[in-house]
């Protein structure tokens, strides 16, 4: 018996984060099953239970080798363990600002907290797996559970409306992202990537129109989860129908994972097309990055216009995959744990302000916040001020060191629309601050106090990028081990 | 001694620190705060000074000194570095002098939210004296970058009515300069890697690296874009007089007196030394935008009806002289750039402080509006007089010396610039002179201006260090002259060192020696 349950967790090690979350999803699912009418129950330290049994259990399986592999198509080499915990933190901070949400809207708990525990496993997941179907099906996971977090309060008619928009193209999303794996698996005759690099690799296949025309499927389908231009549409809808923190949590928690498997997928499987699909890649993240931040300005919306800065970030991230070096890949590495922090706070702060009669999410619903909520204030000029790339912040590193890697691939031009476009999108993350700081409030209601914890949320996640961006090395050194791995 | 740079650094960083832990929600300690806020810039002032005793100025000391070098992020070879020479050490001097006196001029004019008005003002004070420290330009860059932001906040929130457009302006102008600085920094430390196998963001070892000569020609570009925005040149100067006339008092003293300065300090320790072909290479252009600039600046101050705009133009003129010492790149033209920057940055800075008592008394700035103050405040008057003359470069003051060695080292180099910058000389002195004579004499026709109150002793403690600053900078030019002068001999030949070998290679003798001669020896 008990030889059986050691060899069966010594099989699956590298998917035990996975179990954590997923036994936590299900606790949290039972619980809420079998709680009585008017009983409450404290959810959320269930899901932080199960995020800490990840964390750890990640960290316990950073730096194996070889890496530990479960069922051949699970792994857990140190790339995927440094997105799980960029996952896990995305989660933590997710879990901390909901409770204020659900309050406020009255949203069902148990089925609230299920459902971003199991997002968080399906975005695990991506970044484990290493065969495309199981990245497909762990895409489906995430997907799902955010399509349904998406429309979770259903009073209301922009969330529903959201949430079918998001389903209906994510939906075409998907099946895209199938055919192109079924022309690869045509092409290669197999699904697991370290196969199909060797494969591809060895046959010479530069130029084969199948295995290009599955490349552009796949991109089609990553380029949506990551709302990379022109498959953005869906997103501004998405992120302003949403709950903000669920917007927060989207905005931070899909990228990663769908940036991770991307990676994977193109500078692992793919990699000996590099010079195939690289000025493909470089349109689009051009294009993100100039679309992002400059219809980025004409917003009004708070959720909408960091629902394009979102995007206008996944273009440098893009940025960062295009030039495909060794610099590139910690960069991206990098930048996502820093941009997870960052724009989670600031979702964070926009969700907290809401009150229960109206979103607060108007521009001019920050007006003169300095004077009322100085905190926040203070703590939302910084996360914007990492938005936008200044130094000392955590934002200012991430963004050298994509440009960087851009810059070492000898992709100026790149870098250049990079660097202007983050100008332009430091005009509109200033009017946030001119609002909050150089604007007399009118006779808007002021917005609630903040909770305790969702402050030391915030707090936490300001002390997080500050330590990013003022001692990055220790970072930078642990996203320069995940890489050498497994590239 | 070890550490002093970084303790000049990090004591304002650590003020800024503890005026934030004061707290002030109703006001009560706002006086408290304003002493503290003083106190710690005057104690940087006293480091910055007890730099300058301890530096030495002799050609045989070590190039860079007080050098402090850490690991910062080791796997790019970006250090935490930094090292002063007399061109840094003059800077730091000015830097340290100027931040009192800005926030005095703001100790009434400044009312609201005084406790983040300090904070804002001591880290920008802290971030201007990091960019002149640094040798790794990384650090250079973060220190550059993040300059921006509290000059944004002091502009954006106690600006006056247009502040906020200002504000915003301010901050997209230069930081479209500086992104692609930062992608030619990243540009030029790939190109080191690339031949030595090696990252590195050393200034001094980036010195060394040969860079082909295309390579060399958009380098020089992004990187001279970022520091002529901030000088500002022409026609790159537009967002100066905006954020001028939007800042609160001591924002203007701050940004003309020292954030100017990092443009003009850019150049001679960046943009040339690192690029010198293209450095000889584009001078001319450089200069032509000075000339250009030294004549519109003027003319465009002339006709000024706002005092401060006129000494904000007056700014984009004296500015234009020290981009063109620059761009003669012989000792006499950079050493007489380097001290019109410091000389600029007292009587600018002055000229500032007394058009903000001004408008403090009459919340206006408009020319037409006084007149005749001359009988009403004769203290002041006497003191705007010592600042006007200091800034037409009457010999004697700051503001010749600096001038005087410019145009020697441009004529040196192309008589025919000289030719124009002269005719600057002359109109500065048109509407400096017009302003005061408008300002200041004939009688008080507008009743509002019987009876201000002369010079309080808070004002004395601004004009009286500002007018002898200026008056000693003049008389003395030595004492400021000679710890620079091994420091631009070095950049200077570093530059010319790549030219092609010329008949009149005359770089001695050199600035200062030049300068005793022609005035008589100060010596």
């Amino acid at each position: 018996m008990i030889e059986s349950i050691s060899a069966f967790f010594d099989a699956a090690a590298a998917a035990i984060p996975l179990l954590c979350v997923t036994m936590a999803a299900l606790v949290v699912l039972l619980a809420e099953a079998f709680l009585k009418k008017g009983e409450t129950m404290p959810m959320a330290p269930l899901g932080l239970i199960g995020l800490a049994g990840a964390a750890m259990a990640s960290m316990l399986l950073w730096g194996r080798t070889p890496a530990p592999e479960s069922f051949g198509v699970v792994t857990a080499d140190n790339f995927a363990v440094f997105v799980n915990l960029v996952i896990v933190a995305v989660g933590v901070l997710t879990i901390v600002f909901s409770e204020q949400t659900i309050e406020r809207d009255r949203l069902p708990a148990g089925e609230y907290y299920a459902m971003v525990l199991f997002a968080i496993v399906g975005m695990m997941l991506m970044a484990q797996a290493t065969d495309l179907l199981l990245i497909f099906l762990a895409l489906e996971t995430m997907s799902i559970a955010v399509y349904v977090l998406t429309g979770m309060r259903r009073d209301q008619q922009t969330s529903t409306e959201a949430a079918f928009k998001y389903f209906l193209l994510g939906a075409f999303a998907s099946s895209f992202f199938l055919y192109g794996i079924a022309f690869l698996y045509g092409v290669t005759g197999t699904t697991h990537i370290d196969e199909m690099s060797t494969r591809i690799a060895a046959q010479s296949m530069s130029g084969n129109p199948m295995i290009l025309l599955g490349i552009g499927l796949l991109i089609v389908g990553f380029a949506f989860k990551i709302a990379a231009v022109p498959f953005h549409m869906w997103s501004p809808d998405a992120y302003e129908g949403a709950p903000a923190v669920v917007t927060g949590f989207m905005s931070t928690g899909v990228k990663a994972a769908a940036i991770a498997a991307f990676v994977r997928v193109f500078l692992k499987g793919l990699d000996p097309m590099i010079a195939d699909w690289a000025p493909i890649i470089w349109w689009i993240a051009a294009l993100t990055m100039i679309v992002g931040t400059v219809v980025g300005v004409a917003q009004t919306s708070l959720k909408r216009m960091l629902a394009y800065s979102s995007i206008a970030h996944g273009g440098y991230l893009l940025a960062g995959l295009v030039s495909g070096n060794e610099v590139g890949k910690a960069a991206i590495l990098f930048y996502l744990a820093a941009y997870a922090l960052t724009n989670l706070g600031a979702f964070g702060i926009i969700a907290l302000l809401g009150s229960r009669e109206r979103a607060n999410d108007d521009l001019r619903d920050y007006a003169g916040l300095w004077h009322t909520h100085p905190a926040l204030a203070g703590l939302m000029t910084f996360f914007l001020l990492s938005l936008g790339g200044f130094p000392p912040t955590a934002g200012f590193i991430a963004k050298w060191y994509i440009f960087s890697a851009a810059i070492g691939s000898g992709y100026y031009g790149l870098a250049i629309i990079g660097v202007l476009s983050s100008v332009v999108s430091v005009f509109f993350y200033l009017r946030i601050v001119v609002m909050m700081y150089m604007t007399d409030r009118d006779a808007r209601p002021v917005p609630p106090p903040v909770p305790r914890l969702a402050m030391a949320g915030l707090a936490l996640a300001m002390i997080g990028v500050l330590y990013l961006g003022v001692l990055p090395s220790r970072l930078i050194e642990l996203a320069q081990q995940s890489i050498g791995t497994i590239f | 001694m070890n550490g002093l740079l970084t303790a000049i650094i990090a004591t304002p960083i650590v003020g800024s620190l503890l005026l934030f832990l004061v707290p002030n929600r109703d006001g009560s300690k706002t006086a408290l705060i304003r002493n503290m806020a003083f106190f710690i810039s005057l104690l940087t002032f006293f480091l910055t000074m007890m730099l300058w005793y301890r530096f030495d100025p002799s050609p045989e000391a070590p190039a860079f000194q007080f050098v402090e070098r850490y690991e910062w992020i080791p796997s790019f070879g970006i250090d935490y570095y930094v090292g002063i020479d007399g061109l840094s050490l003059m800077l730091l001097v000015l830097t340290g002098f100027l931040t009192p006196i800005a926030l005095l001029s703001g100790w009434h004019s400044v009312e609201k939210h005084v406790k983040e008005f300090s904070i804002f003002m001591l880290l920008l004070e802290a971030a201007m004296l990091g960019v002149f420290c640094a040798l790794d330009i990384f650090l250079f860059y973060i220190f550059w970058d993040f300059v921006l932001i509290p000059m944004y906040f002091l502009i954006g929130i106690w600006g006056y009515d247009q502040r906020i457009y200002a504000a915003i302006k301010f901050i997209l102008y230069t930081m479209a300069g500086s992104v692609l600085m930062l992608v030619a920094i990243i540009g030029v430390s790939w190109l080191h890697q690339s031949v030595t196998g090696e990252y590195t963001f050393d200034l001094l070892r980036l010195y060394e690296l040969s860079i082909p000569e295309t390579t060399q020609y958009w380098f020089f570009l992004a990187f001279t874009l970022a520091f002529i925005i901030k000088v500002p040149l022409f026609p790159f100067h537009t967002w100066l007089p905006d954020a001028h006339v939007q800042a609160p008092t001591p924002g203007s003293v701050i940004l003309a007196g020292v954030m100017l300065k990092m443009g003009g300090y850019g150049l001679i320790r960046l943009a040339f030394p690192l690029f010198p072909e293209a450095a000889l290479y584009f001078s001319p252009l450089l200069a032509t935008l000075s000339v250009i600039a030294i004549i519109y600046g003027a003319l465009v101050a002339m006709v000024q009806p706002d005092m401060k705009k006129l000494v904000a133009y007056s700014s984009v003129s004296h500015m234009g002289f020290v981009i063109l010492g620059i761009a003669a790149i012989n000792v006499q033209g950079v050493q007489g750039a380097s001290y019109q920057m410091l000389a600029h940055g007292v009587s600018t800075g002055a000229l500032f402080c007394i058009v903000g008592m001004l408008s403090d008394r009459r919340h206006t700035r408009l020319i037409s509006e006084f007149g005749g103050l001359k009988t009403v405040m004769p203290r002041l008057t006497a003191a705007m007089l010592v600042i006007t003359l200091s800034s037409v470069g009457l010999p004697g003051m700051n503001g010749f010396i600096g001038e005087f060695l410019i145009m020697l080292g441009a004529f040196k180099w192309d008589p025919r610039f000289v030719v124009f910058a002269a005719l600057g000389v002359i109109l500065s002195a048109v509407y400096m002179l017009w302003m005061f004579q408008r300002v200041f004499y004939g009688k008080v026709t507008n009743s509002h201006n019987q009876g201000l109150p002369d010079l309080s002793f808070r004002e004395w403690a601004i004009v009286g260090p500002l007018a002898a600053a200026a008056i000693a900078m003049g008389v003395v030019p030595n004492v400021f002259l000679k710890p620079m002068e091994p420091a631009v001999q070095r950049i200077v030949e570093r530059v010319q060192a790549r030219q092609p070998l010329q008949a009149d290679q005359a770089v001695r003798p050199s600035g200062y020696e030049a300068i005793n001669r022609s005035v008589g020896g100060a010596k």
